[in-house]
């Protein structure tokens, strides 16, 4: 596969207000393929949108280089990069009507009016918003606004569109609806997005890649199932989905490891993890069901009492609280779940859960 | 929609505003409206006969005779525009580059800098233009300045020019376009300058098709505040323009005070008012109407 974008050893600081320097890069490398869509995710002030400014021009590197198509374009300004920006606040000119602004990359380019017509229906056909062309920005509503900034940035035909928190303005329904209209987008065009949210829902929704930031530096980079169930860093693990971490030393009892936390809880783990070993479990509420009557050696077991029991919709959440006073979530499914319903809350239960099943962290 | 108790608060709040603009601002109207149709006193005040040539006068033709059509004040009212129309245009060029700057710096420089740019309002206007005076005389500063560095070698002849009433009037109103031109140049959001470069715009076609055209409700209001105390000037004309450079407010100042026909004066306080009405009405109904819009 071709390489479309390259970030290589990316270093920015700047000055703190407080005075000192906040480190909003640092040594930053990722390669975005050609027809990939890639999420930056993580926490406000991680350093994605930082990132994004870099590739589109708008931000200097301190040292490194970003690479377009193969060639560096340090000192390249924005308006010479072949990459478009779906803006986080939309950024439409208020002056120009929605044709106006869906067509100004192609007026700027001098591109015939006969072309330009055509290419701005098609541009507002694929947003759905045909029609809609002599309208003004301010007649628009947030997600109709949201099309025309999308429109307006794929019809000079990026070989990179990169986006920056575009849905998050939107109520949560129409973000939904986005996020799968944006993927198909994607899909139909070909062209490679670089998605940046602090969303991990959205994350997980729409990439084919997810490069999880903390602190200017890159947790790990995966497809969204393997951030979701192989987290490499405590943080992907807390940052991606839900569940409980614990943190220990490995033990060794008769057969089989077990995991030794601080508050003294024992939970049995995979074989593999030498002995001494720290390590951090990320069991997720999806793992744990209600204990069986009989023993079965493949099943790790946890003593709990039921705290509360919360409606969800489709699923309803268990949370119960651990001999070390930590809580922990249980959405069980099946016979599990009517198993649990009929708990009292207060009730002792023995949680079990597959002791191949969550992932465990190694700290070297 | 407005409750029986809003009314009444609201008609007590505005009765005082009411009653002095009534008596102060639109009486004075009404009787220089008057006025312009009556026949002049020949000592001054008006004898109360109806009279419209006035305003036959203003075009050309005084006092019904038809023959002797001169067209004096036209010209003079022409003359009045076109300065005034320059001066828009000189303040314009000088405020937009000067604004963009301001709005570019650091908020403690910003608010520094539009002090200093009003900062003349606390010296009064007279002495001011004085001071203009005693530059743009041949013996002035500017004269002696330009010789002492060896630009010219005699004293350059520009006081009772009317490039000496333009400096004088560029130079009372430049404030009045800052600072319309500040406040929408600041007001102007970042990342629209942004996506103007993301979608392939030069500086230059950033410049020219969103920042202009987003600063124009700016432009206009400041045109709008150059234009109308130029067209009625008379001070800077005074001072700065001695007996050559007559404006029609020099016209309608000497005829209240010197030549004491106070009818034409009307007239032609009245004609002015109406140019300046309709601009007014022009200005509201094309761009005040868009920046309501967004």
């Amino acid at each position: 596969m071709d390489s479309i974008a390259e970030v290589r050893e990316a270093v920015k600081r700047f000055p703190a207000p407080e005075g000192g320097v906040i480190t909003a890069l640092d040594n930053i490398s990722l390669n975005i393929q050609q027809g990939q869509f890639m999420t930056l995710l993580g926490p406000s002030g991680c350093g994605k949108t930082t990132l994004l400014r870099a590739i589109s021009g708008f931000e200097d590197l301190d040292s490194g280089e970003v690479r377009i198509a193969g060639e560096s374009v340090a000192g390249v300004p924005p308006y010479r990069r072949p990459v478009n920006t779906v803006f986080q606040n939309y950024a439409l000119f208020p002056h120009l009507s929605v044709s106006g602004n869906v067509g100004y990359g192609l007026d700027l380019a001098r591109v015939s009016k006969t072309e330009r017509e055509q290419r701005v229906g098609e541009a507002l056909e694929r947003v759905n918003l045909s029609g809609f062309d002599r309208r003004k920005p301010a007649q628009l509503s947030g997600g109709q606004q949201q099309r025309v900034a999308l429109a307006r940035a794929i019809i000079n035909q990026p070989k990179l569109l990169l986006l920056d928190e575009p849905l998050s303005a939107l109520d949560r329904n129409l973000r939904q609806s986005m996020q799968l209209e944006l993927k198909s987008l994607q899909h139909d065009l070909g062209i490679c997005f670089l998605f940046v949210t602090h969303d991990q829902e959205e994350a997980l929704t729409m990439s084919d890649q997810v490069v999880v930031l903390d602190h200017g530096r890159i947790e790990q980079i995966g497809p969204p199932e393997e951030l979701y169930h192989q987290p490499a860093t405590r943080f992907v693990a807390g940052f991606i989905g839900d569940g409980t971490l614990f943190s220990g030393t490995i033990e060794n009892s008769a057969e089989d490891p077990i995991l030794v936390t601080e508050g003294g809880l024992r939970i049995s783990v995979a074989n593999g993890p030498s002995v001494g070993t720290n390590a951090t479990l990320i069991i997720r509420p999806e793992h744990l069901n209600i204990a069986p009557q009989e023993h079965d050696n493949s099943l790790g077991i946890l003593d709990a009492v039921l705290e509360q029991s919360v409606f969800q919709g489709a699923t309803r959440q268990y949370v119960c609280k651990l001999a070390n006073g930590a809580s922990i979530s249980v959405s069980a499914a099946g016979s599990g779940d009517e198993a649990l319903s009929s708990v009292n809350t207060g009730d002792s239960i023995r949680l079990a859960y597959r002791r191949d099943t969550p992932h465990l962290i190694l700290e070297s | 929609m407005a409750t029986k108790r809003d009314l009444r608060s609201l008609s007590t709040l505005l009765t005082p505003s009411t009653l002095f603009l009534g008596v102060f601002f639109l009486g004075p109207l009404a009787v220089m409206v008057i006025f312009s149709f009556l026949e002049p006193g020949i000592y001054g005040g008006v004898v109360w006969n109806f009279y419209h040539w006035n305003y036959g006068r203003i075009l050309g033709w005084a006092d019904g005779e038809w023959e002797d059509f001169d067209p004096v004040y036209i010209d003079i009212f022409l003359r009045s525009v076109r300065l005034a129309l320059t001066n828009v245009g000189i303040t314009l060029l000088v405020c937009y580059p000067a604004a963009l700057w301001v709005s570019g710096l650091s908020v403690r420089w910003r608010t520094f800098v539009v002090f200093i740019i009003t900062l003349p309002f606390f010296v009064s206007l007279v002495v001011r233009l004085f001071c203009w005076v005693l530059i743009l005389r041949p013996s002035g500063f500017l004269s002696t300045s330009l010789m002492g560095l060896g630009i010219i070698s005699e004293p350059i002849d520009i006081i009772y020019t009317e490039t000496a009433v333009l400096i004088g009037m560029a130079y009372i109103l430049l404030p009045f376009m800052f600072l319309p031109l500040y406040a929408s140049i600041e007001k102007l959001d970042h990342s629209l300058l942004e996506a103007s470069a993301d979608l392939g715009a030069n500086p230059f076609q950033t410049f020219w098709r969103v920042i202009l055209p987003c600063t124009l409700p700016g432009i206009a209001a400041g045109a709008v505040l150059v234009f109308i105390p130029s067209l009625g000037n008379f001070i800077v004309p005074d001072l700065l323009g001695g007996a050559k450079v007559m404006m029609i407010g020099n016209l309608i100042e000497q005829q209240f005070l010197s030549a004491r026909n106070w009818p034409f004066g009307s007239a032609l306080s009245v004609m002015i008012m109406l140019v300046m009405f309709m601009l007014i009405v022009f200005y509201l109904r094309r761009i005040g109407r868009s920046e309501i819009v967004r």
